[in-house]
């Protein structure tokens, strides 16, 4: 019930991440390309970008649940010279693990898979965000509380890997269904394809 | 004549604040307003400077050896929030929670949104935020780490002027927030209890201010609501008295680097204290209202000197005098007051509700705040007009570095 509230109300955090100045912190890097999976071990010490990671993670963060459903996000960041495609995610905390997006569908907002995968421009940044495309655990194997560590990892087109560790962050996004200006209509039903579960 | 350069001031401070954060995360169109309403007054902008550069985009950093918000000079704006724990919340729980407070703070303080912020605008001004964690005495027995709290941060010993009330008393867990902007305090506020919720239930809450950040000289002495210069004898940050009084370098690691809190909500009786003659008031306290100078001397700062008798033979400032009740000679053994004026409701017969939100830290409760505190319970004119209401004690763990957080000395 929650997580469909809270994406559809969730254009609002668009601005989260842009300032730089905490997210060494949170960013994971990608192995590089040419590495392959076999080297892609998350960061112990997160640093920030560099030339030979092509895609990191800033403030990657998952809503809590109790069980079912939820979602993570947090925004993707391309440093090289060519698009970045993501094609898969996996995450221990779910057997399923989709790459969503959010789409009007006759006047309703719902979430379904983003063909194609989340393509990362070059040199720019992709944004998963409630409301947005973002990271759906289909069926979350134990409570995600707040404050947890939940792991996650993404596939790239090229087969290279980028592993990060999200946080488990309460969230309640209908409360904020009055803010005017949303283009989502401030519909509380906005993941209606969940309502079938 | 003085209403029109108030306003341009305001104005400008609004506009210089403004333009800066929108840099940082866009701004609402109706700020921008502000100076140019000043500008279609004439009133011209040569202030901006000045203010641009000490208003809202300031910031006091959050990670070092100390918490921010203590040598911190006194921000205008607080609240003081007690929290419960959760039952059945324990250690694993209390660092999940120290962890994601601790990360909303470090993000606030600088100007950047909490992490899934709801209303990111709002943190693009953090005029000076900080944010400071505070440990009860539950909070140690929860987290099972009895061995770890400082001796005397348990509740005060009950004293004859006490008149508490479970409201504003207790608590397990200290979130201070202060800020020089009200709508600042209230964003961090919002973040920081939407993150505790699962863990912990809100037990008091307390507001308190100061004067403007720019209403008069930085390091002038504050005035509370009875009209006193408060705090002219307190230890500088910066001074080795002040680390020798304030941070705790003795004991185990856990705390070093951190101190303690004795909050207290003391009551003012205004109306009691408003059919005082200002001779009466001065006797009281053994100082002038005028200058802060005590009786015996002609500036705030003057050495009191306790043993001047007047013509017929009384001290100059009384025996019960608050100054000299209050009168520590050793700087090591003095207390850090970072008081905040409260000034709630009012009665239906407009009686007032107001007072001070009490903040003392020092390196040991035992050995500084009780000794003074005993003092004046014992005998202090000014006890007549001031009732506590409100007691709370915590242990303020040292600061943390980058990727740490607050706590991690006591409960990793």
């Amino acid at each position: 019930m929650l997580s469909r509230r809270t994406r559809s109300a969730a254009a609002l955090l668009a601005a989260a991440v842009a300032l730089t100045a905490c997210a060494s912190q949170t960013t994971t890097s990608a192995a590089p390309a040419s590495t392959a999976s076999a080297a892609a071990t998350p960061s112990a010490a997160p640093s920030t970008s560099t030339a030979s990671s092509p895609l990191t993670i800033t403030d990657p963060w998952v809503k809590t649940t109790k069980e079912g459903m939820t979602a993570a996000f947090g925004t993707l960041v391309n440093t090289t010279g060519t698009d970045v495609v993501i094609v898969s995610g996996a995450s221990p905390l779910s057997p399923k693990v989709e790459l969503h997006e959010v789409v009007d569908s006759g006047g309703k907002m719902v979430m379904r898979p983003k063909e194609g995968g989340f393509v990362v421009p070059a040199r720019g940044t992709h944004p998963l965000q409630p409301g947005g495309d973002h990271i759906m655990l289909m069926g979350v194997t134990e409570e995600v509380k707040p404050g947890a560590q939940v792991a996650f990892t993404l596939t790239l087109a090229d087969g290279s890997i980028l592993e990060f560790t999200a946080v488990g962050k309460d969230f309640a996004g209908g409360e904020e269904d009055y803010q005017p200006g949303m283009d989502m209509g401030g519909d509380k039903g906005g993941h209606t394809g969940k309502d079938d579960q | 004549m003085t209403a029109g350069p108030s306003i341009t001031r305001r104005g400008l401070l609004a506009g210089g604040a403004t333009v800066a954060a929108g840099v940082a995360a866009g701004c609402s169109p109706e700020a921008l307003t502000a100076p140019q309403a000043a500008a279609a007054r004439g009133q011209g902008p040569s202030a901006a400077p000045s203010f641009a550069a000490s208003s809202g985009t300031a910031v006091e950093l959050f990670h070092g050896a100390h918490q921010a918000g203590v040598a911190t000079p006194p921000q205008t704006h607080a609240v003081f929030v007690g929290l419960d724990l959760l039952p059945g919340t324990g250690r694993e729980a209390v660092v999940r929670l120290m962890r994601l407070l601790t990360d909303d703070a470090r993000r606030l303080t600088q100007g950047a949104p909490a992490l899934a912020d709801t209303e990111p605008e709002l943190a693009a001004l953090p005029a000076r935020l900080t944010v400071t964690f505070g440990f009860g005495p539950g909070l140690f027995t929860a987290a099972k780490a009895e061995h770890l709290r400082p001796e005397s941060v348990a509740p005060l010993p009950a004293f004859p002027i006490d008149r508490l009330e479970k409201r504003w008393s207790g608590g397990d867990l200290l979130v201070q927030i202060c800020a020089d902007d009200a709508l600042t305090v209230a964003h961090a506020l919002r973040m920081t209890v939407k993150d505790a919720r699962s863990f912990a239930r809100a037990r008091w809450l307390q507001r308190g201010f100061r004067r403007a950040a720019h209403a008069q000289a930085p390091g002038t002495t504050q005035r509370n609501v009875m009209g006193q210069l408060d705090g002219t004898v307190n230890p500088a940050p910066g001074t080795a008295d002040f680390d020798r009084a304030v941070w705790i370098s003795e004991g185990a690691d856990g705390m070093r680097g951190g101190t303690t809190l004795v909050l207290r909500r003391i009551r003012a009786e205004l109306e009691t204290w408003d059919a005082v003659d200002r001779v009466g008031k001065e006797f009281a306290v053994g100082r002038r209202l005028d200058t802060g100078a005590p009786l015996t001397g002609t500036r705030e700062h003057d050495e009191p000197d306790f043993a001047t008798l007047t013509p017929v033979g009384f001290p100059v400032i009384a025996e019960q005098a608050h100054i000299r009740r209050a009168h520590v000679t050793d700087p090591a053994l003095r207390i850090f007051r970072r008081v905040y004026n409260y000034d709630e409701g009012l009665t239906s017969q407009g009686h007032a509700d107001s007072g001070l939100v009490f903040a003392s830290y020092q390196a040991d409760i035992a050995r500084q705040f009780l000794p003074i505190q005993k003092r004046l319970a014992e005998a202090d004119l000014l006890n007549e007009w001031t009732t506590p209401i409100g007691s709370a004690v915590f242990a303020i763990p040292p600061g943390c570095a980058e990727g740490g957080w607050i706590g991690e000395t006591l409960l990793s």
